[in-house]
């Protein structure tokens, strides 16, 4: 009696589970392969036609391109900002963690507290305007970088309390300089909290609709994300077009997600919790 | 003998320090300044308070408030509860758990434009899929994006879609944390599945909890991007929270006003959530 009754609750999870979570998705990706009138009925019905190719290419080819471009700029900006990230990050997250002075308590919270702040626009324009790096890629380069840090020092302090400091003494009779010492022997006993590092702010980064909106407007340096924003005004009538805009913006964290499911996971979770 | 703290340079701190300090504290450093101007980016005229005064003052603006507070803790509440519930769930020895939490987790990773795109179709007034299958249930679905009072939680029902998949993940690491002779203790004492959760891992949770309600929250404050892709703050204002309306201002070319919005938001931040955090973390049981 127990066990059906636990059968029965498992199938509702499941079926609950699969109308809130995977029907959105079914509709998007249904809807995607439709001709314009077909998906203007909103539905989840099976097409008649199927306008697959036509509707993707026209997508793909819309504003010369625009769409290629800016996931090549998308892709461009994710990458540097993680590469910059990474070192960084993991070079102040070891100092943070292996000295203790007054002065570094400060540091540690300055940082922290750009966790909970929430960054000022117009003055951030203001600044990249002094330095001539309003509306450039490497100014929102920067700004991403900047955001990403406190999170990013947190999970390297916290993964550097775990290395020996043995470690260090013996690299110390060896001789080796600070900068020797951190490039050959710490950065690589930090990969595991690097590579999920790198998965969390790459998503971060290449979702992020709200700097580029601001800190790089204009259409030949469109992102990824901006573009779609702005298909939604363009598409309002085919949304079989945005609709197969927002499967292909899907498609590179879904990868991500495929083959880094385990690593997201234990990442967001070791970061949250001790934060 | 030489002491490791010559390894330890200090200079290390300096390209993250470098970095963080133009692009993110400088800025909001100098924005407590600008929020008493009328400013143009190349030039400014002090005004005091005016900006501030105009926020409060004005209904257009001091909607944000009162929905900017509303979704935060509609939201985040919502994600405290329904997180732990799914948690609870998912760590339950259901033999579908791993595909369920996929599931579960997944928005949590797409783009909160795509989402909103999305939604905001789903949530159409008569063809929506979801007024569509509740009419199919004899239900007449309101018009969810267009009704004034109802748009800023319809919004805020789509962020609590899209993020309560990270709240469970957070409490699911919480639970797996909690040793196991910990609810053998109760077994031997004759507890029940209510027992274990009441007295075992509901008090030993705590930090994930804590940190469930403190990101949440935040997250809520901060919001933007879902509620511009959905309404654009509208119909009218209904659904303006503080950023989208720091961001209408700054299209409008009121640089000094949006400024004051951004100043008002770290205070809400600094005045609400800080206090929280603190509150919460006092509590905790250690392990």
């Amino acid at each position: 009696m127990r066990k059906s009754g636990k059968i029965i609750a498992e199938l509702f999870a499941i079926l609950l589970t699969v109308i809130l979570f995977i029907i959105p998705f079914y509709f998007i990706l249904i809807n995607s392969f439709k001709n314009s009138r077909e998906a203007s009925k909103m539905n989840l019905q099976w097409p008649n036609v199927f306008q697959i190719l036509d509707n993707y290419r026209e997508v793909i080819q819309a504003q010369d391109y625009m769409l290629i471009r800016a996931f090549f700029n998308s892709a461009f900006i994710t990458v540097v900002s993680i590469v910059i990230l990474v070192f960084v990050c993991a070079m102040a997250g070891f100092i943070l963690q292996r000295r203790k002075s007054k002065p570094l308590t400060i540091v540690h919270f300055l940082f922290l507290a750009g966790l909970m702040i929430p960054p000022a626009v117009v003055p951030t324009i203001w600044v990249l305007n002094g330095i001539g790096m309003f509306k450039t890629m490497a100014g929102l380069i920067l700004i991403e970088v900047a955001i990403n840090i406190p999170f990013a020092i947190i999970l390297y302090s916290g993964f550097v309390a775990t290395i020996p400091r043995e470690i260090d003494e013996a690299a110390l009779v060896d001789g080796a300089g600070s900068l020797n010492f951190f490039f050959r022997m710490i950065l690589p006993l930090l990969k595991p909290v690097t590579s999920t590092i790198i998965v969390l702010t790459s998503v971060n980064v290449f979702n992020d609709f709200v700097n580029p909106l601001y800190f790089l407007p204009g259409a030949e340096n469109a992102t990824a994300q901006l573009t779609l924003y702005n298909f939604m005004s363009l598409y309002n009538t085919s949304y079989n077009l945005l609709f197969a805009d927002v499967v292909l913006l899907t498609i590179p964290p879904l990868l991500l997600f495929l083959i880094f499911n385990k690593r997201i996971v234990a990442g967001m979770t070791a970061g949250a919790v001790k934060g | 003998m030489k002491s490791t703290k010559s390894l330890y340079s200090y200079g290390f701190l300096l390209p993250a320090g470098i970095i963080f300090f133009i692009f993110f504290l400088l800025p909001t450093i100098v924005s407590f300044f600008f929020s008493m101007t009328r400013w143009t980016l190349t030039d400014w005229e002090f005004i005091g308070l005016d900006n501030f005064i105009m926020f409060f003052k004005e209904s257009s603006l001091n909607i944000g408030f009162r929905n900017t507070f509303i979704y935060a803790v509609m939201t985040s509440g919502t994600k405290v509860v329904l997180g732990l519930l799914l948690a609870v769930l998912l760590t339950s020895g259901i033999r579908s758990k791993d595909f369920l939490r996929s599931v579960v987790f997944f928005p949590t990773l797409i783009s909160t434009i795509a989402v909103g795109i999305t939604f905001s179709y789903l949530m159409h007034p008569s063809r929506g899929l979801i007024n569509t299958a509740l009419a199919a249930l004899g239900i007449q679905g309101p018009n969810w994006l267009g009704d004034p009072a109802l748009a800023i939680y319809s919004v805020g029902l789509v962020d609590i879609w899209k993020g309560v998949g990270f709240a469970t993940v957070i409490y699911i690491a919480g639970m797996m944390s909690i040793p196991a002779d910990y609810y053998e203790a109760v077994d031997i004492d004759g507890g029940n599945a209510f027992r274990k959760f009441w007295h075992i891992t509901l008090p030993l949770i705590r930090p994930a909890m804590n940190s469930v309600i403190i990101l949440s929250f935040i997250g809520g404050l901060r919001t933007f991007d879902l509620v511009w892709t959905m309404t654009k703050g509208g119909p009218g204002f209904s659904s303006d929270l503080i950023a989208s309306i720091i961001y209408k201002q700054y299209q409008g070319g009121f640089y000094g006003l949006s400024t004051a919005g951004n100043v008002i938001l770290f205070v809400i931040v600094a005045v609400l959530a800080f206090p929280l955090y603190r509150f919460l973390t006092k509590r905790e049981v250690d392990l």
